[in-house]
């Protein structure tokens, strides 16, 4: 499997953000973008994830699942935790297991391996910074997605979240997973870098 | 179908939490139907022959009430994002999520509307029609009411937006679902006709609301 962008150039309201962006990642590789506050990082993650239309230039996905976009193919984890604050923690993951659909595993064992077993039954209105992210890491391990789009995956997780989180995505490139992720901090995983927004 | 099934189930469980739309609805629409006699005073003829409109008005505002947080709450909380990417098509999400709101906040109006029939001195015939009336025309509401809440979303105008785009098409609504009522209960027009239009307007919803709302998302992803 591979992910390549050609010439990718992205225009928000009118500004454009960067333009002819080349960037190139198969299986088992991660790729960290990195560059300065506001240089197109998070866009890049939309413009792959289908959620902005490129300006110019084209993203494909080689060797996935031919009946399937790139996007149904993704796990996008943004800023916004795309949790229920009415809903128990076990319930916010187990619509995503049901909606997302494809290849799933038990939300329990999810929960356990991101440590927050202890707080399945409570709701997600409680839950700290830190512990909303580890319940969208969760929702990564639930439902398989050979690509991860991480946009400042480890933003309020402790010392020891961050360390957990690097040996999952170790893991998920094990198998075969891809990871695009824009991040100011070391991944924790042998990455690639891809510089945006650099002004010369 | 097991995806959309977990959203319906989402949004039906959210609704009735504690924060959810689903009793401000029937709460808004209780207060309105039992101020009504207050103020037009104890005149039993004339409760009787504005209780269908009243009724009609009532649930036509309480079911705008909490339009507006549809796809609001969704795209705040960057839960609408993942809707986008799912394997799901997105008119279908769209029209789940609104079968949903309907189910969660139009049903409960219809269920209400019997106990209110009676502070507005309405026979059980008549009070039959008016909730027969509401069942085929709240949809209409719902699903039109959609596209309105999909552009307030997108557009980043709340409240005021969706009511000047949707008010002018519950209109129609409005108007059919009266004459429904008045014809059951008074005649002399037959209660078919306005009724058969009545459905008409949700069908024709039901197939336009969810394509244009996931149109309108589509277009403004950002």
């Amino acid at each position: 499997m591979r992910l390549s962008g050609r010439e990718v150039g992205c225009v928000r309201g009118g500004r454009e953000v960067f333009s002819g962006l080349n960037f190139d990642a198969t299986s088992g590789e991660a790729l960290a973008v990195v560059g300065p506050n506001g240089s197109g990082k998070t866009s890049l993650l939309r413009l792959i994830a289908g959620l902005l239309m490129p300006s110019r230039g084209s993203i494909v996905l080689e060797g996935g699942e031919a009946e399937l976009t790139l996007a149904e193919q993704s796990h996008y984890l943004g800023h916004r935790d795309a949790l229920k604050p009415a809903l128990s923690v076990s319930e916010n993951l187990n619509f995503w297991r049901d909606f997302l659909g494809g290849e799933k595993s038990d939300p329990a064992e999810s929960l356990a391996i991101v440590e927050l077993d202890h707080a399945a039954h409570l709701p997600a209105a409680f839950l700290s910074a830190g512990q909303r992210r580890r319940l969208s890491i969760a929702r990564l391990l639930t439902v398989r997605r050979p690509v991860w789009l991480l946009d400042e995956p480890t933003n309020a997780l402790d010392t020891s979240g961050q360390k957990l989180f690097a040996t999952l995505m170790g893991d998920h490139l094990a198998r075969g997973g891809l990871i695009i992720a824009a991040t100011h901090m070391p991944l924790g995983v042998t990455a690639h870098t891809l510089r945006v927004g650099d002004v010369s | 179908m097991s995806a959309l099934g977990a959203l319906i189930r989402r949004d039906i469980r959210i609704a009735f939490r504690v924060g959810g739309g689903a009793l401000i609805g029937v709460m808004f629409f209780l207060t309105v139907v039992v101020l009504m006699p207050f103020a037009i005073g104890p005149d039993l003829a004339l409760l009787a022959r504005l209780g269908p409109a009243i009724l009609w008005l009532g649930a036509l505002l309480a079911s705008l009430l909490t339009l507006d947080r549809l796809f609001l709450a969704d795209h705040d909380d960057g839960s609408l994002d993942l809707i986008t990417m799912s394997r799901s098509p997105l008119e279908l999400s769209c029209a789940a999520k609104a079968l949903a709101h309907w189910l969660a906040a139009g049903l409960p109006l219809i269920i209400a509307t019997p106990v209110l029939g009676l502070l507005l001195n309405l026979d059980v015939s008549a009070t039959a029609a008016v909730a027969l009336t509401l069942l085929a025309g709240t949809p209409a509401l719902t699903f039109t009411g959609m596209i309105g809440a999909a552009l307030a979303v997108t557009l980043h105008r709340g409240g005021l937006l969706l009511a000047v785009l949707v008010l002018p098409l519950s209109i129609p609504v409005l108007i059919f679902g009266v004459a429904a009522s008045e014809a059951a209960i008074t005649g002399p027009l037959s209660f078919g006709g306005p009724f058969s239009i009545l459905c008409a307007l949700s069908l024709f919803g039901l197939v336009i609301g969810p394509f244009a709302a996931a149109a309108s998302l589509r277009h403004g992803l950002d």
